[in-house]
């Protein structure tokens, strides 16, 4: 399932959602409901720096084993999500049910990075010939 | 009668202590808070007013806004 496919699914089965952007680690937008991709590209860059941040707040652990967080406000909820080299932000309105929240988060990521199976490479064919092994004189 | 003025007395601070209970689990619920999730299992929850949490509820609110605008 390719990522928009994967943001449409989450639209539909989470009304909670208000917004969602799915990223590759470095920032690159894989896909994002929003219609603008200036602003999709906005929501990227002010999650990640989020996401840089919240992995500054532990010393004592890898800087990526941060693997989720909620930041709650008054106006509404950020959601992070990291799986791999993929992130999924998602914004809701206040008091969302989490857990929920959470859940359909972490299908819709899984959903993006279940790719279809690819074609098998074509073996290269034979060489004809084989080339001509070296014939060294061993001893004197 | 005089009972009955205490037992009216006693219901009216109950209610009183139930109703501010239910405010104050209410109001700690609607705090700002920012809750973290770790690969090993572990999650750690900043409440509104620690430094970390003031660091990283100005960045939230800009993603919120960055979602609205």
């Amino acid at each position: 399932m390719d990522a928009k496919q994967a943001l449409n699914d989450l639209r539909e089965i989470s009304s909670q959602i208000g917004a969602a952007v799915l990223m590759e680690s470095d920032g690159a937008v894989l896909g994002s409901t929003l219609a603008d991709g200036s602003r999709a590209e906005a929501l990227a860059a002010a999650a990640r720096e989020l996401l840089a941040a919240a992995d500054r707040t532990r010393r004592d652990v890898a800087p990526d084993a941060l693997t989720q967080l909620e930041v709650a406000t008054l106006e509404g909820s950020v959601f992070v999500v990291r799986d791999g080299k993929r992130v999924l932000a998602a914004t809701t309105s206040p008091e969302p049910t989490v857990g929920l929240v959470f859940y359909d988060l972490k299908s819709c990521l899984r959903n993006a990075q279940s790719e279809p199976p690819k074609p098998k490479p074509r073996r290269a064919s034979k060489p004809k010939s084989k080339p001509p092994k070296e014939t060294g004189d061993a001893g004197p | 009668m005089r009972g009955r003025s205490l037992l009216n007395g006693l219901l009216l601070v109950a209610g009183s202590a139930s109703g501010a209970l239910l405010l104050r689990r209410r109001a700690a619920r609607r705090r700002e808070r920012v809750d973290l999730y770790f690969d090993d299992g572990s999650m750690m929850s900043l409440t509104e007013g620690s430094p970390d949490a003031e660091q990283l509820l100005p960045l939230a609110r800009r993603v919120l806004e960055a979602a609205r605008a």
